[in-house]
């Protein structure tokens, strides 16, 4: 029950992307296609989670242990740098089909935020690797949500017309407003 | 000052604003920004870590290999960022409460690895310090106009201090998330119209 709530929170209620700004520069880049949309979700998800645990270990067999916890940022973003880079090594040699699908994404996850944020408040929050786990996969899928949705909504807009003012990143971010704003909605149900 | 130096200097506040023209660093512009003081702070730590790691990646900048300059730079940004999140955390405790995820999230700002990448590791000292001021008082400027426009309407205060009567009731929605969507967008609008009137 515990991991359900963490998934039902993560992924509606406390949204990566529309209620904690995390992974913003994604949102908006890759969203003009719901394909390239749902393959950044994708390629995110794999990601988050493949980290999270890595970062976890890390965490509790070197850091913790040898009190080095205020080397933390410096450990994890190297970390996840060189697993982006060992993933897409292995999935081109692995799975050329999925590469195919996620490869061009993969090299932008390294400075997305959302990846190091997942990782440190996986630690702050104090959860166990299994609900660790559950809690990145439950926010890269709200991450693919959001952005898939945002992306259908951003097809449909490329074919209205819009005043000149509001063309181009103001009418995503207004966009994006609204989003959250129905995200908003799903306040209620955590407590 | 030169012509070169003062275009330095002042490239990063209007023609290359990271907030409203390059859309950089667009988490914490949008995550702390709910009030001004916030916007504030965390413009000052972004400027602070661009100042020294601007230093630091141009006296460097003949050492480093090509081809493990990026993880390098990571290396030198992620340790100015735990500089400064260790002195705030001692010395500004509140307000590193109110940052909280966003301060470590530094390290992946694109605004301090792009100027790292495109300035700092082609340019001398001067001119990077130059650059890193101009770049991060563009971004703090950006964040506290965010933040006070969502202060003023979703609190009806101003850097804490509030205007309005105790019982009136403020624009909510512009201090919780959406709200840093729209307003952002207003800002950008009008940032737009702006240099167009120029």
């Amino acid at each position: 029950m515990a991991y359900f709530m963490i998934f039902i929170t993560a992924v509606f209620v406390n949204n990566i992307v529309l209620s904690q700004f995390l992974g913003i520069c994604p949102f908006l880049g890759v969203s003009k296609k719901i394909s390239t949309a749902a393959g950044m979700g994708f390629a995110v998800m794999f990601v988050m989670t493949i980290a999270t645990i890595a970062t976890f270990l890390i965490y509790y067999t070197f850091l913790q242990p040898y009190n080095l916890t205020f080397m933390t940022t410096v450990t994890f973003i190297l970390v996840i740098a060189a697993l982006v880079q060992m993933v897409e090594i292995i999935v081109k040699k692995v799975s050329p089909p999925l590469y195919q699908a996620l490869g061009i994404f993969l090299p932008l996850i390294t400075t997305n935020c959302a990846v190091l944020g997942i990782a440190i408040l996986t630690i702050q929050k104090n959860y166990t690797l299994t609900a660790g786990i559950c809690y990145a996969l439950a926010n890269a899928m709200g991450f693919t949500l959001a952005i898939v949705i945002f992306a259908g909504i951003r097809e449909r807009l490329a074919d209205t017309e819009v005043p000149s003012a509001l063309k181009g990143t103001p009418l995503a971010l207004i966009t994006a407003g609204l989003l959250s704003m129905a995200f908003m909605g799903f306040a209620g149900i955590s407590q | 000052m030169n012509k070169t130096s003062l275009e330095n200097l002042t490239r990063g506040i209007i023609r290359e604003n990271p907030t409203f023209v390059m859309l950089l660093g667009m988490c914490p512009t949008l995550g702390v920004t709910t009030s001004a003081l916030n916007g504030l702070g965390m413009g000052l730590a972004t400027l602070f870590v661009l100042i020294l790691s601007n230093v630091a990646i141009s006296l460097v900048k003949g050492i480093i290999p090509p081809k493990v300059r990026i993880p390098s730079f990571i290396v030198i940004i992620a340790s100015f960022v735990t500089v400064v999140d260790l002195l705030m955390a001692a010395y500004l405790p509140a307000l590193h409460a109110a940052l909280g995820i966003f301060i470590p999230l530094i390290v992946v700002n694109c605004i301090i690895l792009g100027r790292a990448e495109a300035f700092a590791s082609k340019n001398n000292i001067w001119q990077s310090v130059l650059d890193a001021v101009g770049m991060g008082t563009g971004f703090t400027i950006g964040l506290t106009s965010l933040g006070i426009v969502r202060e003023v309407l979703g609190n009806g205060s101003i850097f804490n201090y509030s205007f309005i009567a105790e019982d009136a009731n403020p624009v909510l929605l512009f201090i919780m998330p959406p709200g840093a969507f729209l307003a952002l967008a207003a800002l950008i609008i009008l940032f737009n119209r702006l240099r167009k009137a120029e």
